[in-house]
């Protein structure tokens, strides 16, 4: 199954906290008016440029393993090496909010419009980690028809051990081109609002890894607990 | 009140327009453009940073201030090159090879600026020759490093290790910052500094380069 998404830019739009907590508001904090103006103003600006979309590929395990391989710069051990094997369904994805929206910000800081050009780059962070969130649940209904228990949750290279170089080998299987999306020489992708990876399918529970890697110490984000805790907790 | 302080209260209001015009002013009133960059901008910004540092304010606020410095900036720029005024250092700036992230070293290129240092902005995606080969041509005193991604960090201390290699440790630093990147990690690959926001970096470089 290969599968072409596109939304609306509304659908892809992400909650207003989001983006405040990209901005460096913490929950609760009380938003003054101006801000919110702002937000009003760079999310109008977002609704008319982006332009998202996305691909969707299933892959086997088998496949899978020489994806993640890729130029085989990975760490002698990482969590998604001992998770993927366990899955029902794996499937390769890239999504982007467009270039649209990125050449704006550029041209807003170039301008010193600085405080509209960064939340207009928060909302379409935003945005990008939002699609991939619904990129999961739509392709668990397409493989399941949403009579399902499975979980899924999506793992991306420069992330978990996952060395930014296997972007190479997941391009190659799932050619995002199509959408607009190219790998530069550093492995990055453009646009810059982009997100690429593997959606695995199964129980919750083959989530489940210790953040003991030698990776895992450098990483500030320990965003692993709570991917794991989102899935574990419905099980 | 004099139009030194309406200028750095007007900044701190984030009133562009109004700093554009008052600066004219000031810069017509025969005020040198130093005063006008240290007592008004510099200052207004000043109280921003300490303001954005206390959680006093929140990052929209500085980048509102932050457009207003550039618009009196901007018109002082030629008077303080034709006066030959020094800034308070120079400063090149860019995100390592391999990420394209570039908001968080844009705002500390903005706080630097709102410190009176010169940034030479490299952009993003600069790979560890580039950075010492800019400092070294625009004789920088400080190289900021940014990275976002944990699997782009040893690039930074590439970095470390060129400026070392070339001998130019002792009076080039190099500064490191990004969201994976800790004080641990600045000390491990032998980086001069860390700074774990835009504020707290332009502090590091103030002490880097004193």
């Amino acid at each position: 199954m290969r599968q072409r998404v596109e939304w609306t830019p509304d659908e892809s739009a992400p909650t207003r906290a989001e983006v405040l907590r990209l901005q460096g508001m913490r929950p609760g904090e009380r938003v003054p008016a101006h801000i919110d103006s702002l937000l009003d103003a760079a999310t109008a600006v977002y609704l008319d440029l982006a332009e998202p979309r996305a691909i969707v590929a299933e892959i086997s395990a088998g496949e899978f393993a020489g994806v993640y391989r890729g130029e085989g710069l990975n760490p002698h051990e990482t969590p998604l090496e001992a998770i993927y094997p366990n899955a029902d369904h794996l499937a390769l994805v890239a999504a982007t909010v467009g270039a649209r929206v990125t050449v704006r910000v550029r041209e807003l800081f170039l301008r010193h419009d600085l405080a509209l050009g960064c939340m207009l780059d928060s909302i379409a962070s935003a945005a990008a980690d939002h699609l991939a969130d619904l990129l999961g649940p739509r392709y668990v209904s397409m493989t399941t028809g949403g009579a399902s228990d499975w979980r899924v949750l999506a793992y991306s290279p420069g992330y978990c051990g996952w060395h930014v170089s296997g972007q190479r080998a997941l391009f190659d299987f799932l050619r995002p081109e199509e959408i607009g999306i190219t790998l530069n020489a550093s492995c990055l992708m453009q646009p810059l609002k982009s997100i690429s990876g593997v959606l695995v399918v199964g129980p919750g529970h083959i989530h489940r890894f210790h953040p003991t890697y030698s990776f895992c110490e450098r990483c500030q984000e320990k965003q692993c607990r709570d991917r794991m805790a989102s899935v574990l907790s419905r099980c | 009140m004099t139009v030194l302080t309406e200028i750095a209260e007007s900044l701190q209001r984030g009133e562009d327009d109004r700093v554009g015009h008052l600066v004219r002013d000031a810069i017509e009133q025969q005020v040198p453009a130093l005063d006008i960059l240290n007592n008004a901008l510099l200052a207004g910004m000043s109280v921003i940073g300490e303001q954005f540092r206390l959680r006093e304010i929140f990052l929209p606020d500085v980048l509102l201030a932050a457009r207003a410095m550039y618009a009196g900036l901007d018109l002082l720029k030629p008077l303080l090159a034709r006066d030959g005024v020094p800034r308070a250092g120079r400063v090149v700036l860019g995100s390592v090879q391999g990420d394209l992230h570039d908001i968080g070293k844009n705002l500390v290129g903005i706080m630097l600026e709102g410190a009176g240092f010169e940034v030479i902005d490299l952009g993003s995606d600069v790979p560890a020759k580039r950075f010492v080969d800019a400092a070294e041509a625009h004789g920088a005193s400080v190289i900021g490093v940014s990275a976002l991604l944990t699997t782009t960090m040893p690039v930074m201390k590439a970095v470390v290790e060129l400026v070392r290699a070339r001998g130019l440790n002792g009076r080039l630093s190099v500064i490191v910052g990004g969201a994976p990147v800790s004080d641990a990690w600045a000390r491990e690959i032998g980086a001069d500094g860390y700074g774990y926001d835009a504020a707290n970096a332009v502090e590091r470089v103030r002490a880097l380069v004193k």
